[in-house]
């Protein structure tokens, strides 16, 4: 009977919770972030696999590359333009798009993605950081 | 073979052939599943659900009916459950947590059988209970994960959430433990439905129409995070959501097929939601039979709409008619 008021507050809460994003977000624009490319890899102009290919299914090679590279011993990736390149992250991949932090994590970063391909894998870019 | 589970699963298949087709089809419908649906959902969510809490909130409630499962506070000897059956508005809020949170009312089910010997028994019947806990904390966990491709920058605590979610760190992308639970659950409700012939008798297309949609909405989605063809450019589609919410939409490239299925029942669901028996999400809160104080015997509960009763007493009426009474030789109080 007169609880409305708490009915009414509750729904202010739960629309306020619901549409949490429209008022964290503020409508600032937020485009996805755009691919940096290496002058190495512009050079190369092919990666591994076709663009959208590689933009899509990326994870699914590398995971793929770590079983054929360490459980079989495969040391040769032919490509889809039959080019050989050794399948490894540091050394193909990283050897190519050179800057981690502008290739790999932009996008990583934007999409809230957080790989444990660093657990164990280096940047080469960062090994400096000891030396120093 | 049921009409009932037949005709919603048809309806969810079409719009699974509709949705991804159109999509694949051509840029104006990418334009209509990913942008002119899901403001529309959204639209009749917030309006409907409103609607109908306010419908609610309309309703009488003049007295405590709750269904008690406990001893009520009477004689200061008798131990009262202040729990089960409340006396004070801490109890009331420590039911309703327990209801909302962990479903105290499914973990009383029981099960009824007949032995041979005509002997009647009530068993422990858990699974009911255990199935909707997962199936609704999936549930929220994966909805609260979503919120990475509505948010930027992305918060603390729910990349925390994310790597909690994915701690086994199993296949790449990273295996989210939800996603599979809430599908799992779903599952498991629906096949409840399907061959417990009690359960099956109840069920209705409203039943299974929801739990079709969301094994749907679950499939889709790990369709296109796991498997390699299906799979769309994951930046593409947190552009798409971010321009939802920050209103400027846009349709990027590299999302397609599937995920136009995703967000196309995703939309059906919000919809569908406050039409349907999916409004326990605000009903739990209104349960008079959960949210009153059980304290019919130590408060006196007046009907809040009675009116002011005219009432015309012995004594007035004999003030009225004295005379004639003792004209007539009728006894009088007052002479």
């Amino acid at each position: 009977m007169n609880d409305k008021k708490w009915i009414v507050l509750g729904l202010v809460v739960f629309f306020a919770i619901v549409l949490f994003p429209v008022w964290y977000n503020r409508g600032k624009a937020a485009p996805a972030p755009e691919v940096w490319l290496s002058d190495t890899a512009k050079a190369a102009e092919t990666c591994v696999k076709p663009l959208e290919d590689i933009r899509r299914n990326h994870m699914h090679l590398l995971d793929q590359w770590r079983d054929t590279v360490s459980r079989e011993g495969k040391r040769v990736f032919v490509a889809w333009n039959d080019k050989e390149y050794y399948p490894g992250l540091t050394t193909t991949c990283l050897g190519c798009h050179e800057d981690k932090a502008k290739f790999c994590d932009r996008c990583h970063n934007y999409a809230s993605v957080s790989p444990y391909c660093w657990d164990c894998h280096i940047n080469p870019k960062e090994m400096n950081y000891g030396k120093k | 073979m049921n009409v009932h589970y037949i005709f919603p699963f048809l309806v969810v298949c079409v719009m699974f052939l509709i949705s991804y087709f159109l999509s694949e089809a051509a840029t104006g419908f990418k334009y209509l599943f990913g942008v002119v649906i899901p403001y529309l959902a959204i639209l009749t969510f917030v309006a409907g659900v409103t609607y109908r809490m306010m419908n609610w909130a309309k309703s009488a409630v003049p007295f405590r009916i709750p269904t008690t499962a406990g001893q009520q506070k009477s004689l200061p000897w008798i131990k009262p459950n202040q729990f089960d059956n409340p006396s004070s508005k801490f109890g009331v809020l420590v039911r309703m947590l327990l209801e909302i949170l962990v479903f105290r009312s499914l973990f009383r089910n029981t099960k009824f059988r007949m032995s041979e010997d005509a002997q009647s028994s009530y068993e422990m019947e858990k699974w009911l209970w255990l199935g909707a806990l997962v199936f609704h904390w999936a549930f929220l966990v994966t909805l609260v994960r979503h919120l990475r491709f509505f948010t930027e920058p992305v918060p603390q605590a729910l990349m925390l959430l994310e790597s909690l979610d994915g701690f086994m760190q199993v296949m790449l992308p990273g295996l989210m433990l939800s996603g599979v639970a809430l599908l799992a659950a779903a599952t498991y409700l629906f096949l409840r439905r399907i061959f417990l012939p009690q359960v099956k008798y109840i069920s209705l297309s409203s039943d299974y129409f929801p739990l079709f949609l969301i094994i749907g909405i679950a499939a889709s989605g790990i369709l296109m995070r796991y498997v390699p063809d299906l799979k769309i450019d994951v930046t593409a589609a947190k552009e798409l959501s971010m321009g939802l919410v920050t209103l400027r939409p846009t349709i990027p490239e590299g999302v397609d097929g599937i995920f136009f299925v995703h967000v196309f029942m995703v939309s059906a669901l919000l919809a569908y939601f406050p039409f349907s028996k999916l409004m326990h999400l605000g009903g739990i809160f209104l349960s008079p039979t959960r949210n009153t104080t059980t304290n019919t015997r130590e408060a006196r509960h007046v009907n809040p709409w009675n009116y002011p009763v005219k009432v015309h007493t012995y004594d007035e009426y004999e003030d009225d008619f004295r005379e004639k009474m003792i004209e007539a030789g009728l006894p009088v109080e007052k002479e």
